[in-house]
């Protein structure tokens, strides 16, 4: 019986990357979510713009490496990413008003939304392949553990160590402030109370004389910051490649539907749900078993629900059962 | 069917595309650019029945194609008899606890219709099996893969002919969309296309870390084929007098004996290979034509008129007595097995089976860009689609590199940018097929070929 070294292992394999994921996720899921809620479609070519975000970012961040400028411990990316907000913003718009507008004003179904955004998703898939190539890069620097293992053993005395990555804490952080500042706007800023009218009632918004094409433009700049951090952070915390991007879009279409599409907060949670399932479901808790069962009784097997290889699908399986059992996600959908 | 304009525009547009690149660059090239393309018309036509005709949107193509070529290990490979020995009885257990969990659920399913935590019995249960099924199944797959890991290691199929494969896997393609369509049809289109995604998601990471079934990422290959090899044919004396006589006034053009002998060797050789292509194209054209032919018919029957009055107004087709229900799935079930058929066409023509190369992007957008651009609702359109799509998909490689030459001719042959574009021409094919697809999508919303209003 040893619950404290119990505790850590599961800190250690489980809560703090499941926390760090889970924030990935749902930052890429929120935005997902107000571009369905704002202009009513899925997008899939979100993993692409979030790809795009991340690669100017990366351009920038090797720009100013070359210079010498660096943000000392923390990542020099961060320093980048403005830049990298503000390209994306740009080409988020440039896409919207070249393609978008003229199906928003011809009233088009979802259907064709979804068609014309796969378009737009080959399209940012070159464009992104073309500049930075398919490879792996790695774009971390500054420093990169807050707490080794080895030196919390050292510190506790205890068997199992606790690793706490500078990435992880940086995610954390920024998750926090952004949703923060998004959830403020939203619920107590008055451009933020129009674009959740416009999201619930388009006629009612309009005659209240909500600007539609302010909320657009709006939700777009929201959309490309959202999507930019999360790529980053992402990238910083794991490596970037275009394909791992795009399969990305994947578990935050998951946690978008999960937390009920159209709501942010739930996209929130819902980010979090998958990543904990996800990692919870395919960690092997023999270990975990091993110190809190009395002797003797040690386990025999790896206690894994479900091999790692199928961590993806676990996320996918989530959202079937969520599909089945309440269509509208497990937090009411629609409105944001 | 002859006198139908889609017709003539469909067969001809594929006929100068081959002769074309025939002439530029090899037959060899244009036969195997021919084949693909003839598969990818039998993928567009299965995704056209769903979409152009019922108007379901399926976004998992690829987990189809993959269930395809999973058939054609299946069926043609022969079998492992160590493997079986160490632990087919284990496989089959746990198949048969499949079976009995699926019977339990369907069983709970209809005797307690009305029950409130019906969905939640149902879901525990399922849950349960997950790990009961990994403890029975567990020790025999240890087993099968580790009998000969880097040749074998898995079970092996039936060891009969590839051909038959083709029919196995449709259907099990309709097999597996019985289920899908059963817990995801009843979605809005939108849900219903990210579903149908993330199934096909979890259809590919079974293929691939299931190696016991499919030799996952190991790879199957050396699969069997329904036409000669090149070897055989090398060697045979029919072979070697048809190309003699075909080439005869080539031949005959070289005087001294050994360079003639030496000349009809190496013309053997080449057109070997294009002999073997000529024989898969003549095969996936007598495919396409059937399909083509059993696809109008339906088109033009009055069930096709019932499904298109479906897609139209569901409601209004619900309020005549149609079983609108019934008939999606029917039609998900159809179109995916037409899928599965060209999946297994594909391995076959591969003559192997790579599951970790099933990527949505290649294997279900690619196939979707051929149906919107070709035309949804026609299944000539679709069969255009296919050739157009993949023509360009194979040489937007070929013109992009020639438009960087071109464009950068006036730098120096080190330049950095230069450099750069030059590496990146494979990715230019993704840029022509967004540009394409928006390019149509917003002047010609209905495709290429429309789909054509029957008058009755």
């Amino acid at each position: 019986m040893d619950f404290l070294n119990s505790i850590i292992l599961l800190t250690n394999f489980i809560i703090v990357p499941g926390i760090t994921y889970g924030s990935q996720l749902a930052l890429g899921a929120i935005g997902v979510t107000l571009i369905y809620g704002v202009l009513r479609f899925a997008n899939f070519a979100y993993g692409d713009l979030m790809a795009f975000g991340t690669m100017i970012v990366i351009l920038v961040t090797w720009f100013l490496q070359s210079k010498g400028i660096t943000f000392g411990l923390l990542p020099t990316a961060l320093l980048a990413l403005p830049v990298g907000i503000l390209l994306t913003i740009v080409v988020s718009l440039f896409f919207d008003k070249a393609v978008f507008e003229y199906y928003r004003n011809k009233k088009s179904d979802p259907v064709t939304f979804i068609v014309v955004s796969l378009g737009i998703m080959f399209v940012l898939n070159a464009v992104v392949r073309i500049i930075i190539g398919p490879n792996d890069i790695n774009f971390m620097d500054g420093h990169k553990f807050i707490m080794k293992a080895r030196e919390f053993k050292q510190m506790t005395g205890l068997n199992e160590g606790l690793a706490l990555k500078s990435t992880q804490v940086i995610t954390l952080i920024t998750t926090i402030i952004t949703c923060s500042i998004l959830f403020y706007f939203l619920n107590k800023t008055k451009t933020g109370k129009s674009m959740r009218a416009y999201s619930n009632n388009e006629d009612l918004a309009l005659l209240s004389g909500i600007d539609p094409k302010k909320i657009v433009l709006l939700t777009w700049i929201i959309v490309s910051i959202l999507a930019t951090i999360a790529g980053t952070l992402y990238g910083l915390d794991k490596s970037f490649k275009p394909f791992t991007y795009f399969n990305n879009l994947l578990p935050i279409f998951a946690a978008t539907i999960v937390g009920g599409i159209g709501n942010p907060l739930g996209a929130f949670y819902g980010g979090f749900l998958i990543a904990f399932s996800e990692i919870g479901l395919t960690y092997a808790y023999k270990k975990f078993f091993k110190y809190i069962m009395p002797e003797g009784l040690e386990p025999s097997t790896l206690i894994q629900f479900i091999s790692t290889d199928y961590k993806f699908a676990i996320s996918f399986a989530i959202l079937i059962v969520v599909l089945i059992f309440r269509p509208n996600g497990i937090f009411k959908g629609k409105v944001i | 069917m002859i006198k139908n304009s889609d017709f003539k525009i469909c067969f001809s547009v594929m006929t100068v595309l081959t002769f074309l690149v025939g002439l530029f660059q090899s037959w060899g090239i244009a036969l195997s650019m021919l084949n693909l393309c003839l598969i990818s018309a039998v993928m567009a036509m299965g995704v056209n029945i769903q979409w152009g005709f019922a108007g379901l949107i399926n976004f998992g193509v690829m987990g189809f194609l993959a269930i395809g070529g999973l058939a054609t290990v299946l069926i043609s490979v022969p079998p492992v008899p160590e493997a079986w020995s160490a632990g087919g009885i284990g496989i089959l257990v746990s198949g048969l606890f499949l079976l009995a969990v699926v019977f339990s659920v369907l069983i709970i399913n209809k005797k307690l219709p009305n029950y409130k935590y019906k969905n939640y019995f149902i879901f525990f249960i399922i849950i349960l099996s997950i790990p009961l099924l990994k403890f029975i199944a567990g020790p025999s797959i240890s087993k099968i893969e580790s009998i000969n890991a880097a040749t074998s290691g898995f079970l092996g199929g039936a060891n009969l002919p590839i051909i038959f494969s083709w029919f196995v896997g449709a259907v099990l393609c309709a097999l597996v969309a019985f289920v899908v369509g059963k817990v995801c049809l009843g979605l809005r289109s939108d849900y219903l296309a990210i579903s149908t995604l993330l199934v096909s998601g979890i259809i590919i990471t079974i293929v691939k870390h299931e190696e016991w079934l499919s030799r996952g990422v190991k790879n199957v290959i050396g699969l069997k084929r329904p036409v000669p090899y090149e070897v055989d044919l090398q060697n045979s004396e029919w072979f070697i007098k048809l190309v003699e006589f075909l080439n005869s006034s080539k031949l005959s053009n070289v005087l001294d004996f050994d360079d003639r002998a030496s000349l009809l060797n190496q013309l053997v050789i080449s057109s070997s290979g294009v002999f073997v292509k000529l024989c898969f194209s003549l095969i996936f054209l007598a495919v396409v034509l059937i399909i083509l032919y059993f696809s109008e018919k339906a088109l033009n029957s009055p069930w096709g008129r019932m499904m298109r009055a479906i897609r139209d107004n569901e409601e209004a087709a619900k309020a005549m007595g149609k079983n609108v229900v019934k008939q999606h799935l029917f039609i998900f079930m159809l179109g995916s097995a037409i899928i599965g058929f060209a999946g297994a066409m594909l391995v076959t023509y591969d003559g192997l089976f790579t599951p970790s190369s099933y990527q949505p992007l290649r294997y279900t957008f690619l196939i979707w860009v051929m149906v919107l651009l070709g035309g949804t609702g026609n299944n000539y359109g679709a069969i255009l689609g296919g050739f157009v799509v993949w023509f360009i998909w194979i040489q937007s490689a070929p013109f992009a590199l020639l438009v960087i030459n071109i464009f950068t001719s006036h730098l120096d042959e080190t330049n950095y940018i230069k450099e750069h574009l030059l590496n990146s021409v494979p990715y230019f094919r993704y840029l022509m097929m967004g540009l394409g697809l928006l390019l149509v999508m917003r002047y010609r919303p209905k495709g290429l070929l429309p789909e054509k209003i029957i008058k009755n």
